[in-house]
């Protein structure tokens, strides 16, 4: 297998002139500029008091508007320690669940013709078209007969379920491209058909699978809703939902609004540079295709 | 297997050559094993809670919170009683421009973006995380921090104008009927073009090498080796795209819209979709307890229609996409 | 459906068998819309409860406004919902009540603290079953930065006319922003201008009753003036109000850049604590000099009882206790505008709530017009009102088609406005 990265730089440096480069560079430069400002301008001004917020909002906190009491209250205030902890146990945990469940029934969908396959296919996509927040009441009462009420489990088994349909839909079309011969190589060699899964095709499809686990984490991460319903207590609270909770309460208190926002945008990004690499690794390493 | 699961089948496999069209037939736990779990937890916590849901499209709710049969009536109140239907149209209508909107701006921007950094500029990693960083966010972040940005009070867009010469140019945008739904339509765009920009991203880089070095052979250059071999290899993935964008202009858009322009649509409906519709009936206003017989019937309609548009993708677009594929 | 409502009844049964044996050692949780209270109820309310009734522990958990209504009625249908529940007035809460969400309370011995009018607001409407005891309602008026009127020369306006004259005064400066009122969120428009003028116009009770008995029109003169007012309030809202938010407005007005806030009373707190100068308060601005003037009290706030709730003996002693002079004293102070609805004695001590709870004295009062009875149907008109409210301010609509849509949404449901 070729690096796909460096014949790609290769092959570019071949072809292009200078002014094209410049060109390419400007593009994305310029997008890249959009994309992050308004997150520097959210860091920038949490770090002022309020009226250098209003003030200055375009400015560096300076001598008499740099101010950390936005952080100060927001690290008195809330238990950001422990809504962070849950944040990343229920987001890892249904992620995990997401991606091997997905890919084990995506699999199946895309590998083998047994009765039903069509249907259930069409079956397990059929969650992407209705919210699931309108099932709230049925999923509130089958998690207090379940004994589930303010337990990460609960929100990690829905997230699971509200990932799941993305996660087979995209896998399932990918699998479907995988070279069948590999499968059928690793089966003359007398491999069954779990070690094909486990060994031959899940390394196949680690570029997806990483690229999914973004998608996947985005909605798990940000949601609010679930949280404020099937685990609002303090020990179970999410940080999304912290946040929000502490904007409620410091509506004018813009310095501490803003710490909290700023606090809570940091782990994410940890966490998608985690992810990022792996997806990065997949995405050249895995890149051939069928 | 039914004729009709055959047709389907074979409509879906139509493209591939008859040796990989060949799926090992199946049989054996095995396939049961990869497939139950899945199956199990969706089932159990989102068809049945959503079939649940639906079910009461069908009822009617009276005082006591008890409920009558209804047949579908809801269904008729919705599409013909004028205070519904006006709200339902106007909703739908918002959807599709908002739908509209992402089709023209944000996939072609992911599209040109991913093809930029398939050229492997130096960076190229940086810009990629960079320009992801926006999707990542919560939207009570972006929500937030937009408004603060187009705030008339707080002055940045009129300043970042103003420093360009053209402060004449400020509009309280998403104050205004005209440029409200325009304007949240661009801060989605804003956050979740990284997705189509990663999809497509993926795609282009497992373009095998040697299709791009024969068509350099044949003397193609770069933009008429995008045009005509790239692109078309990628059709797919658009299409994966352009499905996704239609499903979560309906679903995702909700909690944008919610947390800028509030459950009413603001400014005189004129952000109002389909999600705020059916969360404010479904759940309620503060004076207000929800209607989850209404709730319901406007979730199934929009069930119907999102059930329309995944339809019209499978049958006539993906069938179509496929030819293209080797 | 059918199956959820069988489990509620046999949970509130098995709760009423077992409450007795609960009441000692409880935890109850408060339902509230009012994060910004947390502090206090932490540190000032729970505590003073908990010193008198040792074995009770009480948990404030609160839902961001936006989120309340919904979250708490899919909590209530799924059982999870706190024991105590904090009720908004009319509508709302008889909805919960009928639906068996809320405890009949009528019995408690503390209601009789409370004047007909509190205690009507969380009743049937033939008052014969209490759902909530009465916490507080709010005052409706202008406050105003009193050093900028001092550095204008300007004085609190008592008729219309002073008002817009008051406005150009300050208009014509250029320093300040006359009104700290925006659009983008659309309830300030019908909460702190509609409902707030309105009752000097439709005088106060007589015109709120008058469209509850089908004798009177959204569209006649009274209802309509109100927002002919507010079309010429949009020349003095700052630039681009269309955008301005709520917390926009409060920031504007506390950061001293605005003169007059369009109010209700519940901002007293937040505004002590963040405005660096000094504040006064005046009441709606009457037609002619010498007119009787008319506020909006609207009872804003009141606490009632899960029907499912484990402790339903713990959950009285509260309630009681809500309804006790020392929490009217407590309450009032430690949240200053926010006004006991208590016959009990008590004194307010923050000097802009003294002024705007001594226009009881001057001034009739009467509630919002839209929350009794007249926002029970859909079109729901208390929502009608945020968007046609808005849309005057916005130009979208004038003051005779936000009146008429008021009434055509009321039409379409409400029998006695139906001839």
């Amino acid at each position: 297998m070729t690096n796909i990265a460096s014949t790609g730089r290769a092959r570019a440096g071949r072809a292009r002139g200078l002014s094209t480069k410049a060109a390419v560079h400007t593009v994305l430069l310029g997008y890249t500029i959009i994309a992050i400002f308004p997150v520097i301008l959210v860091i920038l001004n949490s770090f002022k008091n309020r009226r250098g917020i209003f003030s200055d909002p375009l400015g560096l906190p300076r001598g008499e508007t740099f101010s950390m009491e936005g952080y100060a209250t927001v690290l008195t205030q809330g238990d950001f320690a422990t809504y962070f902890a849950n944040s990343i146990i229920v987001t890892v945990s249904a992620l995990f669940l997401i991606l091997l469940l997905g890919a084990m029934a995506a699999h199946a969908l895309a590998e083998y013709r047994f009765r039903l396959n069509t249907l259930l296919g069409i079956y397990l996509i059929l969650g992407i078209m209705v919210p699931i927040r309108l099932g709230t009441v049925a999923i509130l009462e089958l998690m207090v007969d379940l004994n589930l009420v303010n337990t990460l489990l609960a929100l990690i088994l829905v997230y699971t379920a509200q990932g799941l349909p993305v996660a087979v839909f995209i896998l399932t079309e990918f699998m479907r491209t995988l070279s069948r011969d590999i499968k059928d190589c690793a089966r003359v060699d007398g491999l069954s058909e779990y070690r094909i899964f486990f060994e031959v095709v899940v390394p196949l499809i680690r570029p997806v699978l990483a690229t999914v686990a973004v998608f996947s984490m985005i909605p798990i991460w940000n949601d609010l809703w679930f949280p404020l319903i099937l685990a609002s207590g303090d020990a179970t609270k999410t940080v999304t939902l912290g946040v929000q909770q502490f904007i409620g309460q410091y509506t004018v208190n813009w310095s501490a609004v803003l710490a909290s926002l700023s606090i809570a945008i940091l782990p994410v990004l940890g966490l998608y540079a985690l992810f990022s690499r792996q997806l990065i690794a997949g995405i050249t390493s895995g890149a051939v295709k069928g | 297997m039914s004729e009709a699961t055959t047709e389907q089948e074979k409509t879906a496999r139509e493209a591939k050559p008859p040796k990989r069209r060949k799926r090992r037939v199946g049989g054996g736990w095995h396939i049961f094993v990869f497939i139950a779990p899945a199956v199990l937890i969706y089932t159990i916590f989102s068809i049945y809670p959503l079939v649940e849901s639906l079910r009461l499209s069908l009822f009617d709710g009276l005082d006591d919170g008890s409920a009558v049969w209804n047949g579908l009536g809801n269904y008729v109140t919705l599409l013909f009683n004028p205070t519904w239907a006006t709200q339902f149209w106007n909703a739908l209508w918002n959807n599709l421009i908002l739908f509209f909107i992402h089709m023209v701006v944000q996939n072609p921007i992911g599209l040109l973006l991913a093809a930029l950094l398939s050229l492997a500029p130096r960076f190229g990693s940086t810009y990629r995380t960079l320009i992801f960083i926006p999707t990542l966010l919560s939207v009570v972040v972006v929500g937030f921090i937009w408004e603060l940005i187009l705030s008339p009070l707080w002055g940045v867009s009129e300043t970042l104008l103003g420093a360009v010469g053209l402060a004449w140019l400020y509009q309280p945008w998403l104050g205004l009927e005209s440029t409200a739904l325009t304007t949240v339509s661009l801060i989605s765009v804003w956050q979740y073009v990284g997705i189509p920009m990663m999809l497509i991203y993926a795609a282009l880089l497992s373009i095998p090498d040697e299709l791009i070095d024969a068509a350099r052979v044949d003397g193609l250059n770069g933009w008429w080796i995008f045009w005509k071999v790239k692109l078309p290899l990628i059709l797919p993935t658009l299409g994966i795209v352009a499905i996704l964008t239609y499903i979560g202009n309906f679903t995702a858009s909700f909690d944008l819209i919610y947390s800028i322009q509030g459950a009413l649509g603001a400014p005189n409906y004129s952000t109002d979709v389909m999600g705020t519709l059916l969360f404010r009936t479904f759940f309620g206003q503060q004076l207000q307890i929800g209607d989850i017989h209404m709730g319901a019937t406007i979730a199934s309609m929009m069930f119907f229609i999102i059930l329309i548009g995944v339809t019209i993708y499978l049958v006539l677009v993906q069938r179509r996409l496929q030819r293209y594929e080797m | 459906m059918k199956h959820m409502m069988k489990m509620t009844t046999a949970t509130v049964a098995l709760c009423f068998a077992s409450g007795g044996v609960l009441a000692q050692d409880a935890t109850l949780t408060i339902e509230s819309w009012r994060a910004e209270d947390q502090a206090i109820w932490d540190d000032v309310l729970i505590p003073a409860f908990e010193a008198s009734h040792p074995g009770i522990q009480v948990d404030f958990a609160p839902t961001a406004p936006t989120e309340y209504n919904a979250a708490l009625n899919a909590r209530l249908d799924g059982g999870t919902a706190g024991d105590l529940i904090v009720c908004r007035p009319f509508d709302g809460s008889l909805a919960l009540y009928q639906r068996g969400h809320l405890a009949d309370i009528s019995d408690l011995d503390g209601l009789d603290n409370f004047p007909d009018f509190a205690k009507a607001a969380w009743q049937t409407d033939d008052a014969s079953a209490s759902f909530c005891v009465p916490m507080a309602s709010v005052i409706h008026g202008f406050i105003y930065n009193a050093d900028a009127f001092a550095e204008l020369g300007i004085e609190e306006p008592g008729t219309v006319e002073e008002f817009f004259a008051v406005l150009d005064t300050i208009q014509q400066d250029g320093t300040y922003t006359p009104l700290a009122i925006g659009s983008a969120d659309q309830w300030e428009a019908a909460t702190m201008a509609y409902t707030n003028i309105g009752p000097t116009y439709w005088n106060g009770e007589e015109g709120r009753q008058a469209l509850i008995d089908g004798s009177a029109k959204f569209t006649d003169p009274q209802y309509v003036r109100p927002f002919e007012v507010m079309e010429r309030w949009a020349d003095y809202m700052g630039r681009a109000f269309q955008a301005q938010g709520y917390t926009d407005s409060q920031n504007l007005f506390t950061l001293g850049r605005a003169a007059i806030y369009p109010t209700g009373s519940w901002e007293i707190g937040g505004f002590n604590d963040q405005a660096f100068f000094e504040m006064g308060a005046f009441p709606p601005p009457v037609e002619a000099e010498g007119d009787t003037c008319y506020i909006s009290d609207h009872t804003d706030i009141g606490i009632g009882m899960n029907t499912a709730t484990d402790n339903p003996e713990a959950a009285r002693a509260f309630l009681e206790w809500i309804a006790s002079a020392e929490f009217a004293q407590l309450y009032t102070n430690a949240l200053p505008g926010f006004f006991s609805l208590s016959n009990a004695q008590f004194e307010v001590e923050d000097p802009l709530a003294q002024e705007m709870i001594s226009w009881r004295e001057e001034c009739e009062s009467t509630i919002r017009v839209a929350h009794q009875i007249l926002s029970r149907g859909e079109p729901n008109t208390w929502n009608n009102m945020w968007t046609v409210s808005a849309n005057v301010f916005n130009d979208a609509a004038t003051p005779a088609e936000a009146a008429a849509a008021l009434q055509q949404g009321l039409e379409a449901w409400y029998e006695p406005q139906q001839n």
